[in-house]
This record gives C-alpha cells, sequence and structure tokens, in this order.
C-alpha cells in the first residue's frame, strides 16, 4: 500500500477562545480516495478539512498533506496549497473579476504560466463544468449553481492532486443540488482525490469510498457508506442519520 | 366573525409622464394655497434674481478703473477688479514676465491627473510620466538649465494650490494604503506603530503641523541642511492627509468578506498577491465616496499654508488687494472669484466620483 496522500496523525486544535475543536484525529486518506464528512454543526467537520490546506493552523500531532508536513511554515503551507484545490459553502469567486480571470488568477500568478496558456488552461476547466460559455461575464450575474461550477473550476486550475468541498450545496437552491454535484461525481469518477462535508446523503452513498460521521471534534464512525448507513455503530451516529434521512 | 379574506382593489397603474401643463397643475397650482405659495416664491425669486443680476451684470463695472469702480460702490460689482490684478490672484508674487511658466506647468500637472482618472491610458508609460511630468513641473517653476531661477517663496496663486494639492495626495494615497495594511496586519509591532501613528497625527490639527513644518523643524537641525520650506510643508499635509485616508482605506477593507482572503489563499496566492489582486481592488471600490470626499477637503485645506507665508489661491488673492488702497474695498468681487475656480475643481472632482461609483458597480454585474 502506498503513503497516503493526507494522513492526520493525532491531531488536536483548539481555537483562541479555547474551545477543543479537534481531538485526537487519525485519518489516512489514501490517493484517490472518496471520502464523505458529515456530522451536526459544530462538530468541527469544516475545521478539520480546512486544516487540510493550512487555512486552520493546529497545536498538537502531525497532519502530512501530499508528502509535505504542515508546521506552519511557509514553505510546505505555499507547496500543499498548490496540490489541494477547495470549494466553500458560499462560493467566495472574486466579484471584481469576470469568471475566465477568476480562473485565471492561480495559474498566471502562482502557476507561471503565459497569458494565452493560463486562458487555455482556464477554459478547458469550465468546458469540464460545462459553463465555458459564460467565461466573460462577471460572478454576481450567474445563478448560485453556476457560481458554484466557476468556483469548482477555479479550484481545479492549478490541476491539484485533492479537493476538498466545504458544504459546496448548502448555499444552493434546491433546483441547482444537482448541477452542482454532477460536476462532483464527475470528479470522482476521474479518479480525483475527493474530501466532502455534506449533508447529501445519497450523494455520500453513490458516491463515497468511505462516511467519516464526527461529533465533538472527534471522528466517532470511519466506514463504507453501505455500513455507515445501514448499520452505524454509534448511538450518536444513529441519531444523526434518522434526523437527516428522516424528512 | 371577520371575512376570512378579501381582495383589496387594484391599483391603477402608474401614469405616463405628463405633460408640462398637468405637471403644473398638480405640483404648483394644486388648491389656492399652493398657488399663493408659488406665486409668493416666484416673486422672492425673481427679486432675488434682479437684486443678483442688477449688482454682478447690469450695474458692473467691467473695466479695470478704480475711480469707475468707487463710483459703483454699493450699486454694481467692480469686476475691473479681477482685470486689474488677475495675474497676481492667480499667480502670487511669481515674476511677471516669467508667467508662461507656472501657466505651462499648471497646464501639464492637471493634464497628468485628468489622464490618469482615465483607465483606458492606465499602463506603464503613464506610470513613468508622473516622475517626468513632476521633474519638468520643477524644472519651469524653478528654472535652472536655461531658465532663470525663481526661488519657492515667490511660487504662489493657483498654481501653488494645485502643486501642494496633487503632491500631497499622490504621495498619502499610497502611504494610506499601507498604514491601513499595516493595522490590519498580524505583526504586533507594526500594527501598534500604525496605530500609534494615525492616532497621534489625527490629535493634531493642520495648522499646527505646518507651523511644526515650516518654524519648528528647521531649529531642530544644523542650519543649512533644512530642506526648502515648500517640502517641508508637502511632506507635513501628506502625513497629516495619510492618516485620515488610512482610516478610510482600513474601512474599505473591512468591508471585503473573510471569505475572499480565504479563497484567494486556497488558490495559492501569496499575502501580497491577495491583498494587490482580491481585497484592495474591492475595498477602495468601496471607499470611492469618503476618498473623493477626503481628497476635496484637503484641496480646500491646502488655503491654511498661507499662515506659513507660502501664498497659495486664498493668499494671493489677500496679497494682491491688501496692499492696493485702491483696489482693497473690492475684495468681496475677488473672493468669488477665487470661490469659482475652488467651485470648479471640487464639482470636477465630485462628478468624477460619481461617474466612478457607477463604472465600478457596472463592471462588478451588480
Amino acid at each position: 500500500m502506498t503513503d497516503p496522500v493526507v494522513q492526520f496523525e493525532r491531531v488536536n486544535k483548539w481555537f483562541d477562545n479555547g474551545l477543543h475543536v479537534l481531538r485526537d484525529i487519525d485519518l489516512r486518506v489514501q490517493s484517490g480516495e472518496r471520502i464523505v464528512i458529515c456530522g451536526p454543526s459544530g462538530s468541527g467537520k469544516s475545521t478539520l478539512i480546512r486544516c487540510i490546506n493550512a487555512l486552520e493552523q493546529y497545536q498538537e500531532g502531525r497532519l502530512t498533506v501530499a508528502g509535505h508536513l504542515l508546521d506552519g511554515g511557509e514553505g510546505a503551507t505555499a507547496a500543499v496549497r498548490r496540490e489541494v484545490g477547495m470549494v466553500f459553502q458560499q462560493f467566495n469567486l472574486f466579484p471584481h473579476l469576470t469568471v475566465l480571470e477568476n480562473l485565471t488568477l492561480a495559474p498566471r500568478w502562482v502557476g507561471q504560466l503565459s497569458a494565452a496558456e493560463a486562458n487555455e488552461r482556464a477554459m478547458a476547466q469550465l468546458e469540464r463544468v460545462r459553463i465555458a460559455e459564460q467565461a466573460h461575464k462577471y460572478p454576481l450575474q450567474l445563478s448560485g449553481g453556476q457560481q458554484q461550477r466557476v468556483a469548482i473550476a477555479r479550484a481545479l486550475c492549478l490541476q491539484p492532486r485533492i479537493m476538498l468541498f466545504d458544504e459546496p450545496t448548502s448555499a444552493l437552491d434546491p433546483e441547482m443540488i444537482k448541477e452542482v454535484l454532477d460536476v462532483i461525481v464527475d470528479l470522482a469518477g476521474q479518479g480525483m482525490t475527493l474530501l466532502c462535508v455534506t449533508h447529501e446523503m445519497g450523494f455520500a452513498k453513490a458516491v463515497a469510498d468511505r462516511v467519516v460521521f464526527m461529533d465533538e471534534g472527534q471522528i466517532m464512525e470511519e466506514a463504507p457508506p453501505a455500513d455507515f448507513f445501514g448499520n452505524a455503530s454509534s448511538e450518536r451516529a444513529r441519531e444523526f442519520l434518522s434526523k437527516v434521512l428522516g424528512h | 366573525m371577520a371575512a376570512p379574506m378579501s381582495f383589496i382593489d387594484a391599483r391603477p397603474p402608474p401614469a405616463r409622464r405628463p405633460d408640462a401643463r398637468s405637471w403644473l397643475r398638480e405640483n404648483l397650482f394644486s388648491s389656492a394655497g399652493s398657488t399663493l405659495a408659488t406665486l409668493l416664491f416666484a416673486a422672492l425669486l425673481a427679486w432675488a434674481a434682479a437684486v443678483v443680476l442688477g449688482w454682478a451684470v447690469v450695474h458692473a463695472v467691467w473695466v479695470a478703473d478704480a475711480d469707475e469702480c468707487q463710483a459703483a460702490r454699493g450699486i454694481g460689482a467692480c469686476w475691473g477688479v479681477i482685470a486689474e490684478k488677475g495675474r497676481l490672484i492667480l499667480l502670487g508674487r511669481y515674476p511677471a514676465d516669467e508667467s508662461w511658466r507656472p501657466v505651462t506647468a499648471t497646464v501639464l500637472l492637471l493634464g497628468l491627473v485628468v489622464a490618469s482618472c482615465n483607465r483606458r491610458l492606465w499602463n506603464s508609460w503613464l506610470a513613468l510620466l508622473w516622475p517626468a511630468v513632476s521633474a519638468l513641473y520643477l524644472w519651469l517653476m524653478g528654472g535652472g538649465a536655461g531658465l532663470s531661477r525663481v526661488a519657492t517663496d515667490l511660487w504662489g496663486g493657483l498654481p501653488l494650490t494645485v502643486m501642494l494639492t496633487v503632491a500631497s495626495l499622490a504621495l498619502a494615497f499610497p502611504l494610506a494604503i499601507v498604514i491601513a495594511l499595516g493595522r490590519r496586519s498580524t505583526m504586533p509591532a507594526v500594527r501598534t506603530l500604525c496605530i500609534a501613528y494615525v492616532e497621534l497625527v489625527r490629535g493634531v490639527p493642520l495648522i499646527s503641523v505646518l507651523f511644526m513644518a515650516s518654524f519648528m523643524f528647521p531649529l531642530f537641525v544644523p542650519p543649512g541642511h533644512s530642506p526648502d520650506v515648500l517640502v517641508r510643508v508637502v511632506i507635513g499635509i501628506t502625513l497629516f492627509a495619510a492618516a485620515y485616508m488610512a482610516e478610510i482605506v482600513r474601512g474599505g477593507l473591512q468591508s471585503v468578506p473573510r471569505g475572499q482572503v480565504e479563497a484567494a489563499a486556497s488558490i495559492g496566492l501569496t499575502w501580497w498577491q491577495a491583498q494587490r489582486k482580491i481585497v484592495l481592488p474591492q475595498a477602495l471600490a468601496a471607499v470611492v465616496p469618503p476618498i473623493v470626499n477626503n481628497f476635496i477637503s484637503l484641496f480646500k485645506d491646502t488655503s491654511l499654508v498661507t499662515i506659513v507665508s507660502l501664498y497659495e489661491l486664498t493668499g494671493a488673492l489677500s496679497l494682491a488687494l491688501d496692499s492696493d488702497p485702491n483696489w482693497r474695498p473690492f475684495k468681496a468681487e475677488g473672493y468669488l472669484f477665487i470661490a469659482a475656480i475652488y467651485f470648479v475643481f471640487c464639482f470636477a472632482m465630485s462628478r468624477y466620483s460619481l461617474r466612478l461609483e457607477q463604472r465600478l458597480a457596472r463592471s462588478h454585474g451588480r
């Protein structure tokens, strides 16, 4: 078995206000694996994946991503961010730049590509999320679903090995959820390593290799979707499932 | 029991634009009271217009004849004072036979400012043009290399007002951005320094900054090593303006959501790249109105340099008229003249700010 592409070893994190938000996290993700992370709000799921691209710092333990030990050093942080793409709940597109400019920013300034190369790559990613015809619009002229697909394309522009999704459909109108999930399913089919925080349990069943269930900063369960949805071992997980699946 | 639900009557569709007659009837003559008020105010307006026009145009003296002006005092304006003293008011004590130099220099400088306001011209040669035009300005005004020398204490009038404003703003704006970023820095030393600077400078009136720059500063440096008074004053105004502008820029920085910085970090941009490409463009676009407000107030505040014996537009007016008993009585006309000049500049800035806001809103698709 090869080395995991993401490896948490007894990682602990406290917020500035003293809240112990991650407790003894151990998690190994192999290249090409698709992980869905779920759990009640405030359980630390977002914080967990935000640690992977160093948007959050942890205080104890070791976190290795794509062969780099994340220890707060700038070199490792920069290296990891080139390997990891992230999609946010609120899209976080840059409103003052066109769709195309949103996408070419990283290839040009981080990847050192020429303008022509960056444009070419950006257009290819826009094709991939099926939105190339909107390249010259501004983000706020697009629908929520379109914006989120642009955000996915932007994250793909540095050709990352790992993609993080932080509740990518939670801010969307119901009829737009599918167009975004379809794009993520496509990515999953192409062998991308994928960690996704979501409450879309149908998506988890269809795509995930493993479901990670968190509560109060701890990983309570870690199991293939069939086992997790079929017979979750912890009381908390069963309670959670009855709530999200019950309606 | 009340009716469960009832429809309210549909409102009539909005009326088409009324023609002038129905507009008049509706807005000015809708009732006896309204008609009375309309007539009363119309009469008042007509009377005021007649008084002003009578003074400013009909009975005004247009030629530079002091006796004629004296005869018309209280009845008509003496615009002759502008004809007689115009050059002194506009150019101050600058040598009369070299007047083309401040005029050319100021036209060049204003041309550069206007060009810089046009986004289509923003490219690298415009950035090179700034030091080039500044050097040309200093050469034309100060002389040397073929032109006779003119000491800075002879510079005055509108060229000085324009130069003080443009130089202070061009220097203060970048400084303000640096201080604003510094105030939000995670490094305690940088942050403390920037906070201390802003609080210190904001706690002092501009006049005392000018006094310090012109009178006190030379006391602390060896004689002969103090830079020219004009340089000291420009630096003083710059440091003063930067403190206020930094707070405006900081407000803009705070209006940019955290998610923007996180997204920039997540695609690998460094802190500086994120500030330059993502945060500042949005932050500055958000604070165009207060920034221009600040520019306008600074433009007018340059009149305070009269206190330290630099005769910019306002100072030059007093200089031109106070020493001449024949024309001194007509200072009001002089003030109206320079008020019109100040207004043209400020109004231009305000209109530009409005256009900029509209363009930014449009280009962001809001």
